[in-house]
């Protein structure tokens, strides 16, 4: 690929901080990737709203406040609607590992939890990313 | 080209595409703009321009919710700077713009530099002439956050709004040549902080000492996080538009950008057919060796480099 790999990054619910996602931002921008960051407390309209307008290749979700088995796969099915389910989904944050095989089912490629080294994620984002 | 016709008749995902397209792929770009271009020139291009953190984004948040009462469609291209080290980008404007997402009326889309050094990205040009046939009113252009002489928004846009804040040094600054000479209107933001008065006094000062000016441009006390001084900015903005229209400056930016961008692309052509003509038999490796060693001089090459490519 001779272009950027373009990833949302994006908090959807109502988180109080957003460390993790800036953390990952840098890390991502430091792999060679155009980060769009979209801020604190989005709706899942507004986040496949900005990953339609922005033409991204990854949607990356980072929530705390333990309501990701309902906005996640909220995202997954917005996107489709959009038809835009070509675009990888991930998602990390403060997420029990009972409910990691939900989110799959539902479309999250994948879910990052506290403590995973970034280059972990950077090389999913790598390999996995749909579009060429 | 069925993304085309899609963009045309309004829809955003298309436009996205395209956007991408004419980011990524020269060729690919060359055809869609081939077939775009006579639907352009329709727009009110605006560009917004300051210092880092001079508050572009908050304040072009706050201008196109005004100017959404009137029913208008809004384009924002929001540009920020690719690391020369990684190539990778934090594209961050969109924060300030949380609540114009869901706008049916509103497209933004966020752009990295990728190395180009005017304050825009190479692609915005044309990434402008897709939200243009998209069928925008407005298109706004917020550049990177610059310092002195970032000036290429001038060649891309009808109105520059210059965003200045009050603290960020003495009078001389405002003498100096670049960005300075560009603004059609000029904002003091964050007006409610101390010393904005006196940035507004320099600036005055400054735009008094022009006197070949056709028109002088405003100076504005804007606070846009109090949505202070928003609805004088945007009559500002249409006046200037009008006075273009009406004195023909309009058509002579428009021509003289125009001859801008021509031979621009022109040079670039010119570039990569040397670069290819001269990578055959390593001829660019030996003349550069040659120069090394003093043989030749750097003018007799590039003489013989255009000759070889003269048909």
């Amino acid at each position: 690929m001779d272009r950027p790999i373009r990833v949302l990054v994006a908090k959807p619910g109502l988180d109080g901080h957003d460390r993790g996602a800036k953390l990952i931002a840098r890390a991502l921008r430091d792999a060679g990737m155009e980060v769009i960051y979209t801020g604190l407390r989005q709706t899942p309209e507004q986040i496949v709203a900005a990953a339609i307008q922005e033409d991204v290749d990854v949607v990356a979700m980072s929530i705390l406040s333990g309501a990701h088995n309902h906005l996640f796969p909220k995202v997954v099915e917005l996107m489709k609607e959009q038809e835009a389910d070509d675009v990888l989904i991930i998602g990390g944050g403060v997420i029990p590992d009972d409910d990691i095989p939900g989110l799959k089912q539902k479309g999250i490629a994948q879910i990052f939890t506290p403590g995973t080294p970034t280059t972990v994620t950077i090389d999913f984002i790598k390999n996995n990313v749909k579009r060429k | 080209m069925k993304l085309i016709n899609k963009m045309l008749s309004g829809d955003k995902r298309a436009c996205a595409r395209l956007i991408s397209i004419v980011e990524n792929d020269k060729l690919e770009s060359e055809k869609i703009i081939k077939q775009i271009y006579s639907h352009t020139g329709n727009a009110h291009i605006v560009g917004i321009t300051g210092p880092p953190g001079a508050g572009k984004s908050t304040l072009t948040d706050k201008i196109v919710k005004s100017l959404l009462k009137e029913n208008k469609k809004i384009g924002i291209i929001a540009v920020d700077p690719t690391s020369p080290y990684s190539g990778g980008a934090i594209l961050g404007d969109r924060i300030r713009m949380q609540d114009l997402a869901l706008n049916p009326n509103v497209f933004i889309r966020s752009m990295g530099t990728r190395g180009y050094l005017g304050g825009l990205a190479k692609a915005t040009r044309n990434a402008i002439k897709v939200l243009d046939a998209y069928g925008c009113d407005y298109i706004f252009i917020e550049t990177v956050g610059v310092g002195q002489s970032e000036v290429d928004i001038v060649k891309a846009a009808d109105t520059v709004v210059m965003v200045m804040v009050p603290g960020l040094g003495d009078d001389i600054q405002s003498i100096k040549a670049g960005i300075m000479e560009i603004g059609d209107i000029f904002v003091v933001n964050k007006s409610d902080l101390f010393g904005a008065q006196r940035t507004a006094t320099e600036i005055n000062m400054m735009l008094d000492l022009n006197t070949n000016e056709k028109r002088r441009p405003p100076v504005l006390m804007v606070t846009s996080t109090k949505n202070e001084g928003i609805d004088k900015l945007i009559e500002e903005t249409k006046d200037h538009y009008t006075y273009l229209k009406e004195s023909k400056e309009y058509d002579e930016r428009r021509q003289k950008n125009l001859r801008i961008e021509l031979l621009e692309l022109v040079e670039e052509e010119i570039r990569n057919i040397v670069i290819s003509e001269t990578n055959k038999d390593n001829k660019m490796e030996n003349a550069v060796k040659e120069l090394a060693d003093k043989k030749v001089d750097p003018f007799t090459v590039r003489d013989k480099f255009l000759n070889s490519i003269k048909k």
